[in-house]
């Protein structure tokens, strides 16, 4: 591969109308390389990755893939480039079964001329079959709902999906929120195997281990702006979690926590410490 | 790695046993049906209720709803209400009686252009929805008097009466979208003879079901609609075209109750600017009763079909029986009540369906 990255943000900004939520990002992602996207609650993460989803349109900068400069004209076209995303909220179909829930919106089909039909077979044999790969054993069918799975199996249907679909870049928003242990350590494994493939991945998690498992390169976002991008290796696990904690020292907040619930008869204090 | 090969058997050998069976969304629908039939069946057995001529009635009046319905049952499983078909049934009936009477229009080129402007009024409320995010309830609550009151204007000022008339469409017309009066069946006693008092849009409804069965639940497009429901934001993220799906429906339903509004026009010799409010809570009760869920995201055209039936049924049943006719409304309250119970209960059974098979 070259060393074009496979999709990059040239000083893109986001608003929605009064709202600022990104100023000037730049961001390169290459083939086989991770991109850890770090920050705390409401730095702008979900909104940069659904902009490289195809959900928003940038409102300045843009947006490259292959070096080429594009306009994605929704999350289709995205997808059509082999952009899959599995956003941090939702992403399955509690009434619908574990195989329309894979292929929504790509739906296998068979027939002929404009009669198609929706081929349910094809569908959860596949469906199964990814699901099965991400360690959820326990689906063996593909017409049951997925209003029946728990949370973590249906974030695990979510990923097969993206993974199944993602040809050349996977973006997982906060995708090990709802895993157990077993399952989480599956996605992490999924993301160093897309990467082996030669897959950008863009990985958003508020958990430094998965991060600094995973992530060859860590971007933090602070209020909308990119407030560090380092390279494996180059800052310590303590950096990047005050990094994460949107640039507040950790040690110190821990510490006065302990101290405060000391003098209060172990009560935590009752505002939170951010601002 | 784990073995993938128990899926054959799981995938394949499900819907064929008898709890498979009961637990298919449209079980609920379809076991009310066969309930309230076997009931008005033996109830009124002596007042004709099973005769060719008897059965006509609830069946074109079912007919009518249903072919309400089944596009109303779509949006609703899309998330959405279309209330506005309670003046969409007129404003089919007099836009065609205007076209041919004022503006001279032969009678398939009037049903076109009613189409047309069925379409229009339904992409209207498909804009309003999708562009103002205000709910369909009121967006389509404001439409229908909207629609009710350039009705009874437009009405006036272009034929300066409210009751048209509707000259006779001629015998193929009358085929296809009245009634079967004065074709192929001779007079006399006959195994047709359901055919003289079955109404074309009975027949309308058949073929409108199958080709919304495809739709929904055959053809890829019927996920979508599903989806929209289920979770309209992951519906769009996942790059389905959530406002003009959305559009498309509301049109189909405005042009549904159009098409009711002209076969009733041209079964009648006349329209009329009537609104039919009855007619929104008839399409929803079908709706509701055929198992779809009022919160969206599930939903079948077989189970809306069965509940058009049921309702059909107990709404003129009771015509065939030796009960009070004040009980109707009690009885299609009761049967509402019933089936949204039931459709509760199914639901649950359904998104628990094969989780015994884990083991
Ligand atoms: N559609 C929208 N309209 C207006 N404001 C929005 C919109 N989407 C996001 N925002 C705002 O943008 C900011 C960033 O939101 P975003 O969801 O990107 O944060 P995040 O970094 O993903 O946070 P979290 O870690 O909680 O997921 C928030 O203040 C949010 O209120
Ligand atoms: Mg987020």
């Amino acid at each position: 591969m070259s060393d074009t990255p496979v999709i990059e943000l040239r000083n893109v900004d986001k608003s929605f109308g009064p709202i600022d939520v990104l100023h000037e990002i730049s961001l390169k992602v290459k083939a086989g390389e991770v991109l850890c996207l770090l920050g705390d609650n409401g730095a702008g993460k979900s909104t940069l990755i659904k902009t490289l989803a195809g959900v928003h349109a940038p409102t300045r900068g843009e947006v490259l893939v292959d070096g080429q400069p594009v306009k994605f004209s929704g999350p289709k076209d995205a997808q059509n480039r082999g952009i899959a995303t599995v956003h941090q909220f939702g992403g399955t179909y509690p009434l619908m079964s574990v195989g329309r829930n894979f292929f929504m919106g790509e739906e296998p089909t068979k027939g002929f001329g404009p009669f198609k039909v929706f081929d349910r077979k094809t569908a959860n044999k596949i469906a199964v079959e990814e699901v099965q790969k991400m360690g959820i054993t326990r689906i063996t069918d593909g017409d049951r709902l997925v209003g029946g799975l728990s949370g973590g199996e249906r974030q695990s249907l979510a990923i097969a999906r993206a993974v199944y679909f993602g040809a050349r870049v996977l973006i997982l928003d906060e995708p090990t929120a709802a895993l157990g242990v077993k399952q989480a350590a599956h996605v992490l494994r999924i993301v160093n195997e897309a990467k082996k493939r030669g897959l950008a991945v863009i990985f958003i998690t508020h958990q430094v281990m998965h991060a600094m498992t995973v992530g060859d390169h860590f971007a933090v976002l602070i209020r909308g702006a990119i407030a560090a991008d380092f390279r494996k290796g180059e800052k310590s696990r303590e950096e990047i979690t005050d990094l994460m904690a949107g640039g507040q020292n950790m040690a110190d907040l821990e510490a006065s926590i302990e101290g405060y619930m000391e003098t209060h008869d172990g009560h935590p204090p009752k505002v939170s410490a951010a601002e | 790695m784990a073995d993938t090969s128990n899926n054959e058997k799981s995938t394949g050998g499900s819907g064929f046993s008898l709890l498979g069976l009961l637990r298919r969304p449209e079980a609920g629908a379809a076991a009310g049906f066969i309930l309230v039939f076997i009931f008005f069946s033996y109830f009124g057995w002596d007042k004709n209720f099973l005769t060719p001529l008897g059965s006509s009635t609830w069946l074109n009046f079912a007919s009518k709803v249903g072919i309400i319905a089944i596009p109303v049952g779509f949006l609703m499983i899309a998330g959405e209400l279309d209330i506005s078909v309670g003046a969409m049934i007129p404003a089919g009936g007099i836009v065609m009686a205007m076209a041919t009477n004022q503006f001279g229009m032969n009678i398939w080129f009037a049903v076109g252009f009613t189409m047309v402007v069925a379409g229009m009024i339904g992409w209207v409320n498909g804009m309003l929805v999708t562009r103002t995010q205000v709910p369909s309830l009121i967006v389509t609550l404001a439409t229908l008097f909207v629609i009710a009151g350039l009705n009874a204007y437009l009405s006036k000022q272009i034929a300066g009466t409210t009751q048209h008339s509707v000259p006779d469409a001629g015998i193929v017309s009358e085929f296809i979208l009245g009634d079967y009066h004065s074709w192929i069946i001779g007079e006399g006693e006959n195994s047709f003879t359901i055919f003289r008092s079955l109404q074309s849009s009975f027949f309308i409804w058949i073929v409108f079901s199958i080709v919304c069965f495809y739709i929904l639940h055959v053809s890829p497009w019927g996920n979508w609609i599903f989806a929209m429901g289920g979770d309209q934001e992951s519906a769009r993220n996942a790059g389905i075209p959530t406002n003009g799906l959305k559009i498309a429906l509301f049109m189909l339903s405005a042009m549904a109750a159009a098409l009711v509004g002209v076969t009733e026009g041209v079964l009648a010799n006349s329209a009329s600017t009537t609104t039919q409010f009855g007619m929104i809570f008839n399409s929803i009760i079908c709706v509701v009763v055929g198992g779809v869920l009022l919160t969206g995201g599930f939903g079948t055209v077989t189970g809306t079909f069965f509940g058009t039936l049921t309702f059909g049924i107990v709404f003129q049943g009771i015509n065939f029986t030796s009960f009070d006719k004040d009980l109707n409304m009690l009885f299609i309250g009761v049967l509402l009540l019933i089936a949204v119970l039931m459709n509760d209960t199914f639901r649950k059974l359904a998104t628990n369906a094969s989780t015994k098979k884990k083991g």
